[in-house]
């Protein structure tokens, strides 16, 4: 298992580095570098220029610096916990990511309890009835749900309830707590409005699941041993539940991989349609006004995030499955 | 034994064995609907196939038709894309009536005055009942040029005389959403297929390389597949388009886009490339083309991509709704598309503002094709992975 662990976590660095390699020529695709439009812009809005700030950061982040030198810059000021500075704010980036970042980590997470909980059920229903109505009713609302974009989804709730209740469904808490330090009060009150972009970010997510889930569990009830189970006089309950819903139940885990990067691409989108205080509505302004620090280091923390992910459900994945854990320390 | 008893083709040990020649087709003879099954070709069994899966058949249809109206935008749409009917702006969708007074008159729609509630700023457009409008049909209406290329006027469907036919609606510029949304398939139909043309040549050149050469380009290749998808899509999108530099024209940012959307696409596509060319290398045929001095590319492109086309066309049919979708985001979030070219994401940006769709719903209208593209995209791309192996 040890030895599992340690390969896991060092395949993982590559992944990163090349990651970060990614995300910072995207930060320095656009012409000439922030502060350089930064200048230009307080220049035609008649504000005074602060030169010794504007010097200090250049020399700061290493904006006079060849590529290759501010690369290392950004890469090591991030393993030091510098994320960068935000010009449109004028803050560094983590106090401007701070509350918003966890927000979209409790949302995720919640997004994908909710595909699991509404996914097993169905999932198996659906296997286990295979071509009655049932499964052929789920099976084009699973459709459906796989092919309503969840912006859209998101924006026809609004309006639904905007129509029917007169209330805006935005938000993610009461007004009150916005900026109020954190307390029980203001979990239960995020915990009461989560639910909405729960549902609206998982709608696709689950239904792909429940259809993944149905072929999986299928394949494996038609394998011999079921067949010998259930000839030996196996109640079928009991048969399904002691060995074909374990095997799937791995698969469970494992698809957490696939399930992370689209909760968090729809999280991100439907944040903006909603206006949640999440990552989303802040990552498009940044990109909007090309303040490309903030926008690279919210791409840096959402592929942090998703490989994190993948790393705990990998792990899961290992301790529920001896075959991977074995297959880890016998190599191949 | 003597030979009177092998004529009768007994065996001394009492077997019976015949002494006719061997014929192997006298076994089973072939019917000649089960013959004609035998020799088909793989493509004409996939058509079979096809053919039986009726929900695919109907879906493929409907795209069919879709892809078929894009050639005729003009002509479909009562107005051009971007003609304004300001003393009409948010006109809600004018119903047609048959009937006006029990009496039949065919299509026709109710003249209409304007007023504004100044309560809540809404415009409302009550029909005057007593002003029968018929419609047009096979007329000339709005000019437009053609495919660009000649000046034109015929419509399938205009406005009465002197009145207007706003079928789903106009926006907050009187431009009429159904000619809208009838222009907009266009560019959204459109940028799926070219968009999957990029990453079909991606996936296949990146995949073949890996799958057929494995070693240290396999594993590079798999670890850059991994890291694009351990990616959230839409966020990378996102920063990508917002890249592309704000003078260009806008049909450089379509392309663009496309470049963009397919930039992340590929993968799965390479993905199965790979896996497929690695099982298949090991095959005979492959090693006899080798020996005969066949080079990669040849072998990869003349006898080991035709093996599995079929199956490659299929994935990539179900990755073309994703595509469409990606565009559909961006262009609602403002990353996108820019008017004057118009797709649905572009159209679906104006109903950003909650309050505004609130008041004026219909300019929700650009959801519905959006969400029936892809579901029929799903179901079709889903049949013909079905059919895609036909030996199965």
């Amino acid at each position: 298992m040890l030895h599992y662990l340690v390969r896991r976590l060092l395949t993982m660095i590559p992944t990163l580095l090349v990651i970060s390699m990614l995300v910072f020529v995207i930060i320095q695709l656009p012409p000439g570098d922030y502060l350089e439009s930064h200048i230009a812009e307080l220049q035609s809005q008649g504000e005074a220029v602060d030169e010794q700030k504007i010097q200090f950061l250049r020399e700061q982040y290493g904006l006079d610096k060849p590529m290759l030198h501010q690369y290392w810059f950004w890469l090591t000021g991030m393993l030091q916990g510098d994320f960068g500075y935000s010009f449109e704010y004028d803050l560094p980036v983590t106090e401007v990511v701070g509350d918003r970042l966890f927000l979209t980590v409790i949302v995720s997470i919640a997004t994908i309890v909710f595909t699991w909980v509404m996914a097993f059920p169905i999932g198996i229903y659906s296997a286990t009835h295979q071509y009655s109505w049932g499964d052929y009713g789920l099976s084009t609302l699973g459709f459906l749900g796989l092919a309503t974009p969840n912006f859209l989804l998101a924006l026809v709730m609004l309006y639904l309830a905007n129509v029917y209740f007169g209330t805006s469904i935005g938000g993610l808490m009461e007004p009150e707590y916005i900026d109020a330090p954190w307390s029980i009060d203001k979990m239960l009150s995020i915990l009461e409005h989560l639910w909405i972009p729960v549902v609206v970010i998982g709608t696709s997510g689950t239904a792909g699941m429940i259809r993944r889930l149905r072929a999986n569990l299928l394949d494996e009830l038609q394998k011999q041993y079921v067949t010998t189970g259930r000839a030996k006089g196996l109640p079928p309950g009991k048969l399904l539940r002691k060995y074909p819903l374990r095997i799937a139940l791995n698969f469970f885990v494992a698809d957490i991989g696939n399930l992370l990067p689209t909760v968090i691409s729809g999280a991100e989108i439907v944040a903006v349609v909603m206006s949640l205080p999440m990552t989303g509505p802040i990552l498009l302004s940044a990109l909007q006004s090309q303040d490309m620090y903030l926008a690279g280091s919210f791409l840096m923390f959402l592929a942090l995030l998703t490989v994190f992910g993948v790393l705990v459900s990998d792990i899961a994945l290992a301790l529920l499955d001896p075959r991977i854990r074995l297959g880890g320390t016998a190599g191949k | 034994m003597n030979d009177k008893e092998m004529s009768a083709g007994k065996m001394s040990n009492g077997h019976f064995v015949s002494q006719d020649p061997f014929n192997p087709h006298s076994i089973e003879t072939l019917t000649p609907a089960q013959e004609k099954f035998y020799m088909a070709s793989q493509w004409k069994l996939m058509w079979w196939k096809l053919k039986r899966h009726r929900l695919a058949v109907i879906c493929g249809v409907i795209l069919a038709l879709n892809y078929a109206t894009i050639m005729f935008s003009e002509v479909i749409a009562p107005y051009n894309l971007h003609s304004r009917n300001s003393d009409y702006i948010y006109s809600p969708p004018q119903s047609v009536h048959l009937f006006h007074q029990g009496e039949f008159i065919g299509p026709f729609v109710y003249g209409r005055d304007f007023e504004l509630d100044m309560e809540i700023l809404k415009r409302n457009y009550p029909e005057r009942l007593d002003d029968v409008q018929p419609l047009r049909f096979f007329c000339s209406g709005d000019s437009y040029r053609f495919w660009g290329l000649f000046e034109a006027s015929f419509h399938l469907i205009c406005p009465p005389e002197n009145g207007t036919f706003f079928l789903l609606g106009t926006d907050r510029l009187g431009r009429d959403m159904f000619s809208r949304i009838t222009y907009g398939a266009r560019i959204s139909l459109t940028i799926g297929l070219v968009g999957i043309i990029i990453s079909f040549t991606f996936g296949i050149i990146i995949g073949g390389l890996a799958g057929y050469y494995g070693g240290w380009v396999d594993a590079s290749v798999q670890r850059l597949i991994e890291v694009i998808r351990s990616f959230p899509e839409l966020p990378l999108w996102m920063a990508l388009s917002a890249v592309l530099p704000v003078n260009w024209s806008p049909i450089l940012i379509f392309f663009g886009i496309t470049v963009i959307l397919a930039l992340l696409d590929w993968t799965g596509l390479a993905r199965a490339v790979r896996s497929k060319l690695l099982s298949l290398r090991e095959e005979d045929y492959c090693a006899a083309a080798e020996l005969m001095g066949a080079k990669p590319g040849r072998i990869i492109g003349r006898h080991l991509l035709p093996g599995f086309m079929s199956h490659l066309i299929a994935s990539a049919t179900l990755s073309i709704p994703a595509m469409i979708l990606g565009e559909t985001a961006l262009s609602f979030l403002g990353l996108g598309l820019r008017p004057p070219v118009t797709s649905w994401g572009v159209l679906l940006n104006e109903a950003q503002n909650i309050n505004v769709v609130a008041l004026y719903p219909w300019l929700l209208y650009p959801v519905v094709p959006v969400i029936l593209v892809i579901l029929t995209f799903n179901f079709f791309g889903d049949g013909l992975r079905d059919a895609a192996d036909p030996y199965k």
